[in-house]
């Protein structure tokens, strides 16, 4: 049997296909203007026997698609422990909500955190500021490593802080410098949701901004112990789903 | 509803647009909301019926009594004793707080951080909706959080027969003298707006009429202990919320009659959702018409509702006043002992609202405890996390939610109460 997951997030859509629960299949798509055609576009020829959904669009997806829902809390959680038997706290930071998640030795969730409304803290936060920087977002990372001095940005809220990147671009501050103050400011807020939750090790980093070099650096500097980082962290919520609908049936 | 009534709201200095606008708005959500619940109790159609007559067939009713000679106070808080209001013949209505409206006009008189339950009282003075407000004689304003207290000073501005009552911090002596000498005060200010005089008999019915009513009511949250649950949250918070305009006796038998109903559904195993459904007790701020938002999120993901420690709740209606003195002097002193009792956050310390959460998770079975604060709310959000913090020691899983009264974050709180829920299951 061949159980699918499908992660229908704000900026990406995911897809893993387990069979003897080993990954058979990964996709990936953006989620563009029309998510639920974007996920269709993305089963096309994908041959599963049971499918659960997760993410941002989890809903409309069950709606048109009779499959059964789970949060990306837990998607997560299970998803993280299939790769890392050990990990006890889960940091994902995602397209437009950033989550701490802690579970227990038998891989129950105890308690999450999740970021409010707004973009603070999120992947939208770095992609608006690479933006305003004029990286794209492989080089955003890369480029505050090679920060010689750190500037402070104090604006948590993107619009204020779009205005601090702009009036310190125009001190003439260098590029790379603003940009690992952005990093440290989305690090700082993920580090306060970790302990809120309280941070046991291991700590799995999942989520699109994972993927980035500098908010893994800060965060183990932050945090002082290795970070697990998944070969690919955008897919850990798809997966879970996945494992999800293999325990069902 | 019929044209008998625009005039009324017209008399009545409504803005008929905008109330229309308002009526339709509030139509659909309970159409949404309310009406596409599965297999409620009849007795609700008692409060479907108060609901869709709100505006209408309540306010005639009230402006009926007002003819007759009859008074109409309005209030936005507990504190305010009803039973001196229904001593005098007069009647206590609960003034609307519970959406957003005209919130450009607020913005220009109170700051933009201020809560929505504040907002709303002006927006709904502001965009001339709210006919409670404009049928009453009387508007109680309380100096309970900084946030009301402050904005009263505005609002006095804005209409013309505001009373502002103190209310104490602490639950110390000199606490309690203040309550007693600022329920003396409006009980002659009552005496002084209808020209009756309060004697012992008069002060005892009062009582007696909202004793029943709060008895009704709390026993309907009694027969919230059952599994499967007999009556939905929703449904149990509409009750709640009708407790503050409808006519007290008439509510007191409808309550009692919908608690009949509930007694024989739980004797046939009867519920509104399946058995062993997850379990949430909600804790925290007040919810008015037709604030609905967070307990149709729970109910639409998975979870029932057994119970609220809020104003509009247990906390506004858990202790009866004794009604077995004989003077009036007794009877106030009653009265205060009764209203001094309410745990509301405003108080410092307040350890008796952590009691009364842990308790009533208890009693009602609840796997888990969410609590609701309203943004820019201090009170509530400051001692929510002394809350969670509580709970969590006794191993009550515990969800904070900081929201207002827009809907743009229905989906990330769909996904935290989802969420919430795999994880007490």
């Amino acid at each position: 049997m061949r159980f699918a997951g499908i992660d229908i997030g704000s900026r990406t859509i995911e897809l893993v296909v387990l069979k003897d629960n080993e990954i058979i299949e990964m996709k990936q798509t953006d989620s563009g203007f029309d998510p639920l055609a974007q996920a269709r576009d993305l089963l096309g020829g994908v041959k599963h026997d049971h499918i659960m959904a997760t993410g941002y669009g989890r809903h409309l997806f069950e709606l048109s698609f009779e499959a059964p829902t789970v949060t990306e809390i837990k998607a997560y959680a299970v998803g993280a422990r299939f790769l890392f038997p050990e990990v006890r706290t889960i940091l994902d930071i995602g397209g437009q909500d950033s989550k701490a998640i802690a579970v227990n030795d038998m891989g129950r969730i105890t308690k999450f955190e999740m970021n409010d409304r707004c973009a603070a803290g999120t992947g939208k936060f770095l992609e608006i500021m690479a933006q305003t920087l004029g990286y794209n977002l492989d080089q955003f990372g890369i480029e505050a490593l090679k920060a010689t001095k750190e500037m402070q940005i104090s604006s948590m809220c993107t619009v204020f802080a779009e205005s601090e990147v702009t009036s310190l671009m125009a001190k003439g501050e260098v590029r790379q410098d603003i940009a690992l103050g952005l990093h440290r400011s989305v690090v700082k807020r993920a580090v306060g949701m970790l302990k809120r939750v309280s941070v046991k090790g291991p700590i799995l980093f999942a989520g699109g901004v994972a993927q980035n070099p500098c908010m893994r650096h800060l965060l183990e500097e932050a945090l002082d112990t290795h970070i697990l980082v998944p070969e690919n962290p955008q897919m850990v919520g798809a997966l879970g789903a996945a494992l999800l609908t293999s325990e069902k049936t | 509803m019929s044209e008998d009534y625009r005039s009324m709201w017209e008399n009545l200095g409504l803005d008929l647009g905008a109330h229309d606008a308002l009526l339709e708005v509030l139509g659909k959500g309970y159409g949404d909301i309310y009406l596409a619940q599965k297999d409620r109790p009849e007795g609700m159609g008692y409060f479907d019926f108060v609901m869709s007559e709100v505006h209408g067939l309540r306010i005639k009713e009230i402006m009926d009594e007002k003819e007759a000679g009859k008074k109409v106070i309005g209030s936005f808080c507990v504190f305010v004793p009803e039973e001196i209001v229904r001593a005098v013949d007069a009647t206590l209505v609960g003034l609307c707080t519970g959406a957003d409206f005209a919130t450009e006009e607020v913005e220009k008189l109170l700051p933009r951080n201020t809560c929505s339950l504040i907002k709303s009282a002006f927006g709904f003075k502001l965009g001339k909706v709210c006919p409670y407000l404009e049928s009453a004689d009387m508007i109680v304003g309380e100096n309970t959080c900084d946030g009301k207290k402050k904005s009263y000073e505005t609002l006095n501005n804005l209409v013309p027969n505001l009373y502002v009552m103190d209310i104490p911090q602490m639950k110390s002596a000199e606490g309690r003298a203040l309550l007693r000498a600022e329920y003396l005060r409006f009980k002659e200010a009552v005496e002084q707006l209808t020209g009756i005089t309060i004697d012992a008999a008069r002060l005892k019915k009062g009582i007696e009429i909202v004793n029943n009513k709060r008895k009704a009511i709390y026993r309907l949250s009694g027969l919230r202990k059952a599994d499967p649950a007999p009556i939905s949250g929703l449904d149990a918070l509409l009750a709640n919320q009708v407790f503050f305009y409808d006519d007290p006796v008439r509510f007191t038998e409808s309550a009692n009659k919908i608690c009949d109903e509930i007694e024989k559904r739980i004797d046939n195993n009867q519920g509104v959702f399946p058995k062993s459904t997850p379990r949430i007790l909600l804790s925290g701020c007040p919810m008015a018409v037709p604030n609905w938002k967070l307990p149709w999120i729970i109910e639409t993901s998975g979870a029932v509702i057994v119970g609220e420690e809020s104003c509009v709740g247990e906390r506004g209606t858990r202790n009866l006043t004794d009604e077995s003195w004989d003077t009036v002097e007794e009877l106030m002193e009653a009265i205060v002992d009764r209203y001094f009792k309410v745990d509301c956050a405003i108080f410092t310390p307040n350890p008796d609202r952590l009691e009364h959460i842990v308790e009533m998770a208890g009693t009602y079975k609840a796997d888990g405890v969410i609590h609701y604060g309203l943004q820019f709310c201090q009170p509530y959000l400051m001692e929510s996390m002394a809350v969670e913090k509580a709970l969590e020691e006794k191993n009550i899983p515990t969800l904070r939610i900081d929201t207002d009264y827009s809907m743009e974050d229905v989906g990330q709180l769909k996904t935290r109460v989802e969420a919430f829920i795999e994880l007490i299951k």
